[in-house]
């Protein structure tokens, strides 16, 4: 997972660099590379676990800790990564820089899945890094005044993310010795009312705070998403934030620290006023993208709330409504690219009536906000009922009941935002829109299958979810 | 210890210096200079090797980027520099005052060592390049960001075609 | 006693990149705060003995530290391309 890309980035910059046609070649290249790591998860996932993975480790010299959850990251990288490339093939029409572009492109994509795959919390940093260090590089990407901006602005935030994480490395790493989680977990487990330890993981949660882009800590991430070249900002909102911040939190809190009360009430509350704090600033946007933004902080927050809960209901919820939220805001940006590009403006009030001229676009932008909202029979609803079904078996009543508040601001918002894009009367000047390019197409279209037929079959893929659940907490 | 105390004081001064600092290109000297102590106290804690690398690089290769940055972009006029300083050591005189005020909290505080320090380490590899064995994943980390970096660079100090 | 100036030293980095209003003043801010940190992992790893680990987590943090320098200076070589200046108040443009 991390050796072909790496090579494959090795060989895209020493060989088709020389030839101006190969160029071309290349978006090819990192498409298979892509759909290699998807079908390896689920053709393969077994021989993966067992065979083929000593070969890999004896090479590392280090072992990897795949498991279900790793299973569904994959996935999730994989499909936004295949999006976001397709994306940008259509809103790039330059060969040149769009070669550059899919290096680092290739790069960040090895860098979750080193993050989601390590077992040592100085390797996570190293590849939270990688990660960190190519999304800069890709949002500053088109060099114009605003990208920069908000690359400058993600850049001194997740540094300061950083150092919080580095610092509760160290004092960690006085207690335990060593960086590995189970050295780390033991060590915690000895130790665990010592003002140095408690220190330690409120800083590294912090951190990941910081880099999930949850309130108050989410400043950077608005000015970030809209900033960002359309591409980027698929990739950003499907996989970037959630591999970096909400997946490194859900791994921490089961596996390292000690997963009771004072923890879990922390979480919900950052959730909660993550939740309301983005639907509240998502009703007052013009802007389409940066309403997206606040949105994705909101449906973060709701990720927060199943994890909280603490129950393991909960955290089938919380991986559950990450993976549909996925799937689902990366097909919100697919779109809102899409839209960008052929009206030329992300200014909802400009907008209007697109869906006459746009039906795909339209269509699949409807199936994407009805599972933000939570309606069924689509999955969006039933990661929500599970969420807010922990929570009340987890006597939380008031969370509960808040989760499902939020639900209603969030049906306003995006309400609003499709009557306004979509919908209505037809403004001037738009008479000759014509639809997105076919591959953007069918990336909208495989997206929203997806998200309907993760719904349909529910119960079906139920399982999938558990499993990943049940080995979180037998440990 | 008083060696170990002398240099932690004057790295200490030597970071209030790199911030308070006028110019910019005193706060790139400054950082270097506190790089440097930096690394002397390094090296007094068992770990030459990490001491000569962060001697050559962050006091090298790091001042050098900070020069080449602060050269290719223009300074300010004379007037607009008298200007800023005045107004800036207004926001800046507080530092030592927070030192100060953070310093004797934390000595008056008298923290207790509650926690268990991991036991020493009985066999304990003794050259740093037999370590690179059990971390070869954080090497491969590294080159992989260094990639990314070589790719940033050229594309972000790549001057612009059209001028 | 190192850990007491470890925090002298954070605080020093935390309060340039607050309150400065140059772009590479910021940087030079947040390269103080990941020095304070470098020696943090130095000091743990001389109080547990094991230096060799520690020094292999601090050559790996200076080499991120670099590229992550160099990404931010030219960042802000290419804003001040843009609008002639490094102020970080000019980075107000997208409201919200």
């Amino acid at each position: 997972m991390i050796l072909i890309p790496l090579f494959g980035v090795i060989i895209l910059n020493l060989v088709f660099a020389a030839n101006e046609k190969t160029r071309k070649a290349a978006f090819w290249f990192a498409l298979v590379i892509f759909i290699l790591q998807i079908a390896a998860v689920i053709f393969h996932h077994p021989v993966l676990r067992n065979n083929s993975l000593e070969q890999i480790d004896s090479f590392f010299k280090v072992s990897f800790f795949v498991d279900h959850l790793t299973f569904i990251m994959f996935i999730c990288i994989g499909m936004v990564s295949i999006a976001s490339l397709f994306v940008a093939r259509y809103t790039m029409p330059n060969d040149d820089s769009r070669f550059k572009f899919k290096n680092l492109l290739i790069l960040a994509s090895l860098g979750m899945s080193g993050i989601v795959m390590v077992k040592d919390l100085f390797s996570l940093y190293v590849f939270m890094e990688i990660t960190a260090v190519s999304s800069f590089l890709l949002i500053a990407y088109p060099k114009n005044l605003d990208a920069l901006e908000g690359s400058f602005k993600y850049l001194i935030l997740s540094s300061v993310a950083t150092v919080l994480m580095l610092t509760s490395v160290g004092l960690l790493f006085i207690v335990a010795g060593s960086t590995s989680f189970s050295d780390i977990a033991l060590a915690i487990a000895n130790s665990r009312s010592s003002t140095l330890v408690v220190l330690a993981m409120g800083l590294f949660i912090c951190g990941l705070f910081v880099k999930g882009g949850l309130v108050p800590f989410h400043g950077w991430l608005p000015d970030a998403y809209t900033a960002a070249p359309a591409p980027v900002s698929v990739l950003l909102a499907g996989v970037v934030t959630k591999a970096a911040g909400i997946y490194t939190l859900i791994r921490i809190v089961t596996s390292l620290f000690p997963f009771d009360q004072p923890i879990n009430n922390v979480i919900m509350l950052i959730g909660t006023i993550s939740i309301f704090v983005g639907a509240l600033a998502a009703i007052g946007q013009d802007n389409f993208k940066r309403m997206l933004a606040y949105s994705s902080i909101s449906q973060m927050g709701y990720i927060l709330l199943g994890l909280g809960a603490g129950t393991p209901l909960g955290i089938v919820g919380a991986v559950f409504h990450l993976f549909n939220h996925s799937v689902f805001k990366s097909l919100l940006f697919v779109n809102s690219a899409a839209v960008e590009k052929e009206t030329g403006t992300c200014d909802m009030n400009k907008m209007g009536g697109i869906a006459q001229k746009m039906p795909v676009t339209g269509a699949t932008s409807i199936i994407a906000f009805l599972s933000t909202c939570g309606i069924p029979p689509l999955s969006g609803f039933w990661s929500k009922v599970i969420i807010v079904i922990a929570l009340w078996q987890a006597s939380q009543y008031t969370y509960a009941a808040l989760a499902i508040l939020a639900s209603i601001i969030t049906v306003a918002y995006f309400l609003s935002m499709q009557r306004r894009v979509f919908f209505g009367k037809l403004k001037n000047g738009f008479e000759n829109l014509k639809d997105a390019d076919t591959g953007v197409i069918t990336v909208s279209i495989i997206l929203a299958a997806i998200t309907v037929g993760a719904g349909i079959f529910f119960p079906f893929v139920y399982n999938v979810f558990i499993s990943p659940v049940k080995e979180l907490l037998i440990r | 210890m008083n060696i170990d105390l002398v240099i932690l004081i004057l790295t200490t001064l030597a970071a209030i210096w790199t911030v308070m600092g006028r110019s910019l290109l005193k706060a790139a000297i400054g950082l270097a200079i506190t790089s440097a102590l930096i690394s002397v106290m390094i090296f007094r804690m068992n770990s030459p090797l990490a001491a000569v690398f962060e001697l050559s690089v962050c006091a090298g290769l790091i001042t050098a980027i900070f020069v080449s940055t602060i050269s290719m972009t223009k300074p300010l006029t004379h007037k607009e520099v008298l200007q800023v300083s005045k107004d800036r050591m207004k926001r800046y005189i507080y530092l030592p005052v927070i030192l100060a005020i953070v310093g004797a909290v934390l000595i008056a505080l008298k923290l207790k060592q509650d926690f268990t320090i991991a036991p020493l380490a009985v066999a304990q590899p003794d050259v740093q390049t037999v370590l690179w064995d059990f971390r070869r994943l954080d090497v491969i980390g590294q080159v992989i960001i260094l990639i990314a970096g070589a790719l940033g660079i050229v594309i972000l100090f790549e001057e612009k075609k059209t001028k | 006693m190192i850990g007491f100036f470890i925090v002298l030293l954070l605080i020093c980095g935390a309060y340039c990149l607050v309150v400065t209003r140059s772009m590479i003043r910021a940087v030079v801010g947040i390269e103080l705060l990941i020095k304070a940190v470098t020696l943090l992992i130095i000091l743990a790893g001389q109080l547990t003995g094991r230096t060799a680990l520690a020094q292999s987590i601090a050559i790996t943090i200076i080499i991120i530290e670099v590229v992550i320098a160099a990404t931010a200076a030219g960042i802000a070589l290419s804003v001040f391309r843009h609008t002639n200046s490094l102020d970080v108040r000019n980075l107000r443009n997208l409201k919200g």
